[in-house]
């Protein structure tokens, strides 16, 4: 068994873990909570696949600043945002059924198919590449949809300070 | 040694569907945006261990994890905007309350 096989299986049981308990805790404090580690551990993967400009960015955007943000609200809502109701057996059921068929045909998918290869290097993007590829304007260049994503970032803000003050 | 790409999609697939169980079963705003946020969280590990399992060479499924990480923030930004404004109007966050769009 190699080291990575061990490191995967950890950061996979922690994930499935919390991620398991952050959709069916009671409190939203502790869900948001354990939502976080899904998200440390989302960039422990991408440190494994040897993507740490991704990793790094996963752990400032998502557990930096999304997190915090679902912090804010649940603390500014406080009574408000506590799921005291019941969920009813029915939906419940619904639920588990629907998710479990949807996993296991996920997995028989995944499983049965035979992907284009396992040509896995072990090696780092390098930031050069990355901001060449991510600002070119030929073939394989994304500067286009780095601009719309920031329109659409500043749509976003003002948007969300029009829907959120005070009349 | 390598971990296979099958493990990694594995764990991204049951993420997934944790994300739409809880769609299912929770019946708060807050925690439906914790859903969605495991779901598009399980298919950004989907993109980047496509981009390094079959193409290493390019960068494709790599910028493609990185917008959806920016749109995943901008998407929490508004619905939070929406939702604190619809705890002024409603005061209450609970599903079964908002049903003035329903008809």
């Amino acid at each position: 068994m190699s080291i990575n096989l061990i490191i995967f299986s950890g950061l996979a049981l922690v994930m499935v873990i919390a991620a398991l308990f952050a959709v069916t805790s009671s409190k939203i404090m502790r869900a948001t909570t354990l939502l976080l580690f899904v998200l440390f551990g989302t960039a422990g993967l991408y440190f494994m696949l040897h993507y740490s400009f991704l990793g790094a960015v996963q752990i400032t955007v998502y557990a930096g600043g999304i997190v915090v943000l679902l912090i804010f609200v649940v603390l500014l809502l406080g009574k408000g945002s506590v799921d005291v109701t019941q969920t009813s057996m029915r939906r419940y059921m619904a639920g588990t059924a629907t998710a479990l068929t949807g996993m296991v045909l996920a997995i028989y998918l995944i499983t049965s198919t035979d992907f284009a290869g396992d040509k896995f290097t072990a090696e780092d993007v390098t930031m050069k590449e990355l901001g060449m590829s991510l600002m070119g304007t030929e073939k394989y260049n994304y500067i286009l949809p780095f601009e719309v994503m920031s329109v659409l970032l500043l749509a976003c803000t003002v948007g969300a300070i029009l829907i959120a003050r005070k009349k | 040694m390598t971990i296979p790409a099958e493990y990694m999609l594995i764990l991204s697939a049951v993420l997934f569907f944790i994300g739409v169980f809880g769609f299912f079963t929770r019946r708060n705003l807050v925690s439906l945006l914790i859903c969605t946020e495991l779901m598009l969280n399980a298919v950004d590990i989907n993109f980047a261990v496509f981009n390094a399992y079959c193409h290493p060479d390019r960068l494709e499924g790599y910028i493609f994890s990185l917008f959806g990480i920016g749109v995943a923030a901008a998407e929490t930004a508004v619905a939070i905007a929406i939702i604190i404004n619809v705890y002024r109007n409603v005061h209450s966050i609970h599903i079964k309350r908002l049903k003035n769009l329903k008809h």
